[in-house]
């Protein structure tokens, strides 16, 4: 029981790291290797604001949303939009986009070393105990799992139920038929891009509460992301969501039950499993 | 025509004139300095590494520079950032010596990136007075890398003196013997345990549970909740920086209340008691220093002034001394020779922040700083090889 709950909870944070990755891969088609340090960014903006102002966490990120959204929407404008323009199958097009944005993560790590400082940045926010069916876990990784429910749930519900979602979800799926309908593609890629951006830079705010972060680390969560992403099935915000759910579960019984040391292990056992045994991922549709 | 080539001739030996003038100058010494400020280990070198490097350009020029034979030299340094990869360290250090004209180049930063460049080094005929390397293998290194010079101690005197310190404890009556012991599955935690482990048993402890984790691992609750489970009276993580900070912060949630806390790499940073505050006294961990050593205070004090940050409890001292003893080796030597400087560097002892620095015949500093502890929000030297001022260590109670 220990275990789920616990696992839940991690599962929550990955879903966090994640979700970003899958709306800017799979519904505006850029592999964003960048993504890590967008998430190092919204943890640094977090710290500051806390250690500054003592300004809570929750609240910073009704600044740090916009501001990455409308910084992601730039980059995406002005940076990808041309390559997205350029690339005449949607290989080339993986191929260009991670090569600019990973690329673009070496200028993002530079600027936030010139800007913050190369040091570990730890604050200590709700790290108080908080009893749930008999065991204890940290209220900052329980206050992170419900803003991943919350962050989860608006999205859903708006890529399910209103119009501008609804041409979103179209455009992952058939990019060159949605055009046929009327869809404005260019504007909606670039709105998904931001979107995932803003999803990403929150989720650093809320995880920067109980994860000693630098300019540096970025990379360990794309790779965490890019995992869960394709796990999950690109494209799907529900994939990405049951996949970092059941990463964080299996996790946490390997570190339980087995050995801490083999987590990694069987968190990529899994991932080549699922390569082998359903390439699409979990949600996703299979390449004709 | 003969007028104007007369005229020509003679602007031409007045400009000569004023060129050949010896203009006053001031002579530099370049001296390079190579370590992360991007990759993995930025966030120790930035705290331990760097400052120190502007500390000491920023004293020797103070004073006017440094006095070789007579002559006196400024010193100007060259940064370089290696990334945390060893090969960008050797590329840098090639470049240094053979591009940029450097004269001398400060040693790495971590065990793993000094050994990596130790060959170059050697190659170049580079006095290397390490000061942030943890090895065991002082001997065999030194026979194949005559020039290099190890000052913070190895994986063994450091486990041995920790479990020194546990066993006084026990032997006052004030824990059992039961040692719960996780480490971080990187190069320095893995020796580090292994060290430890026939250390504690022979110590008369039991070690009730033994376990490693990944480097970067997110969710530290697993270790610290199975490691509660197993009813130790000491913890003992030899960690790295975010875990350090994140076995912390969980033993505090989980209410993992032993007497004796002890985590590795970044304990003894000023950040550490930023983080926690008062729940982090009685935290023990690798390193100490002496702080009610005059000549320490006054380094500390600069160090502030001059970087705008506090040094560290443990490498910051050693680092700023291993500079030290370069700066007195080329002014003892009174000549830039490098193979002359080493042999001074061997014969002699130096007076440096941190107490005297003497070298046994395999150049190796044997009495350094193992344990510390925070007291009273001050981050003290427990137990060493042979360092003056160490003090009693006190259990830890609870986390408040």
């Amino acid at each position: 029981m220990d275990i789920i709950i616990t696992g839940l909870l991690l599962g929550g944070t990955y879903a966090l790291i994640a979700i970003g990755l899958n709306l800017q891969y799979g519904m505006a088609r850029i592999m964003n290797l960048a993504n890590g340090e967008l998430l190092v960014a919204g943890g640094f903006a977090a710290f500051w604001f806390y250690t500054a102002g003592q300004v809570s966490p929750l609240l910073t990120i009704f600044v740090v949303a916009p501001l990455a959204f409308v910084a992601n929407w730039l980059i995406y404008v002005v940076v990808l939009r041309p390559l997205v323009k350029r690339a005449k199958n949607r290989g080339q097009l993986e191929v260009d986009s991670i090569l600019t944005t990973f690329g673009i993560s070496f200028i993002s790590v530079g600027l936030m070393l010139a800007v913050f400082g190369g040091n570990y940045f730890k604050y200590s926010y709700l790290a108080t105990p908080v009893e749930i069916f008999g065991a204890t876990y940290g209220s900052n990784r329980v206050t992170a799992f419900v803003v991943a429910a919350i962050i989860s749930a608006v999205l859903l519900l708006w890529l399910h139920l209103s119009r501008t979602g609804m041409a979103i979800r179209a455009i992952s799926v058939a990019p060159n038929s949605a055009r046929l309908v009327g869809i404005n593609v260019p504007q909606l890629a670039a709105i998904a891009f931001a979107l995932g951006g803003a999803v990403t830079a929150v989720g650093g705010s809320v995880v920067s509460t109980f994860l000693t972060l630098d300019a540096s680390t970025g990379v360990i969560f794309t790779l965490k992301a890019l995992i869960i992403v394709i796990m999950g099935g690109v494209g799907d915000v529900r994939g990405t969501i049951i996949a970092a759910l059941l990463l964080g579960i299996l996790e946490t019984f390997v570190a339980r039950v087995i050995d801490p040391g083999l987590t990694l292990a069987a968190a990529y056992l899994v991932f080549v499993l699922i390569l082998l045994f359903r390439p699409q991922g979990l949600f996703g549709q299979a390449q004709t | 025509m003969k007028r104007r080539s007369i005229l020509k001739l003679a602007a031409a030996v007045a400009v000569a004139g004023t060129l050949a003038a010896p203009v006053a100058a001031q002579e530099t010494l370049k001296i390079g300095a190579v370590a992360p400020k991007t990759g993995p280990l930025a966030g120790g070198a930035v705290v331990t590494y760097w400052p120190n490097v502007q500390l000491w350009a920023h004293d020797v020029n103070e004073r006017g520079g440094l006095d070789v034979g007579g002559t006196k030299y400024m010193i100007e340094i060259i940064e370089y950032d290696d990334q945390t990869n060893p090969a960008e360290t050797i590329k840098a250090v090639q470049r240094l010596m053979t591009q940029d004209g450097a004269d001398f180049v400060l040693p790495p930063y971590s065990t793993g990136l000094n050994l990596a460049a130790a060959p170059i080094y050697q190659q170049f005929g580079l006095p290397m007075v390490t000061s942030t390397a943890t090895t065991d293998q002082i001997e065999d290194l030194s026979q194949q890398f005559p020039n290099i010079f190890i000052t913070l101690g190895g994986s063994k005197p450091i486990t041995q003196s920790l479990a020194g310190v546990l066993s006084e404890i026990r032997d006052n009556g004030d824990i059992g013997n039961r040692i719960a012991m996780v480490n971080v599955a990187d190069a320095f935690g893995i020796e580090l345990a292994e060290a430890a482990r026939p250390a504690f048993e022979e110590a008369g402890f039991e070690i009730v549970y033994d376990t490693s984790y990944p480097l970067g691992t997110q969710d530290l609750s697993p270790v610290v909740k199975g490691a509660k489970e197993s009813n130790p009276d000491a913890f003992i993580a030899f960690s790295y920086p975010p875990d350090t900070f994140g076995l912390t912060e969980q033993a505090m949630i989980e209410g993992l209340n032993t007497k004796v806390f002890f985590t590795a790499v970044a304990t003894a940073f000023p950040a550490y008691a930023g983080a926690f505050g008062d729940a982090a006294n009685g935290v023990m961990g690798i390193g100490g220093v002496n702080q009610a050593d005059p000549d320490f205070q006054e380094y500390a004090a600069r160090h502030e002034e001059v970087t705008g940050n506090k040094p560290d409890y443990w490498a910051s001292a050693m680092v700023y001394s291993s500079f030290q003893v370069l700066e007195k080796a080329i002014e003892g030597t009174g000549s830039l020779d490098k193979a002359a400087i080493v042999q001074y560097i061997k014969d002699n002892a130096f007076d440096t922040v941190i107490g005297e620095l003497d070298f046994d015949e395999n150049n190796n500093n044997s009495s350094f700083w193992t344990v510390g502890q925070w007291q009273d929000g001050q981050f003290k030297g427990i137990a060493s090889t042979g360092r003056e001022g160490a003090v009693d260590p006190i259990l830890k109670d609870g986390w408040e």
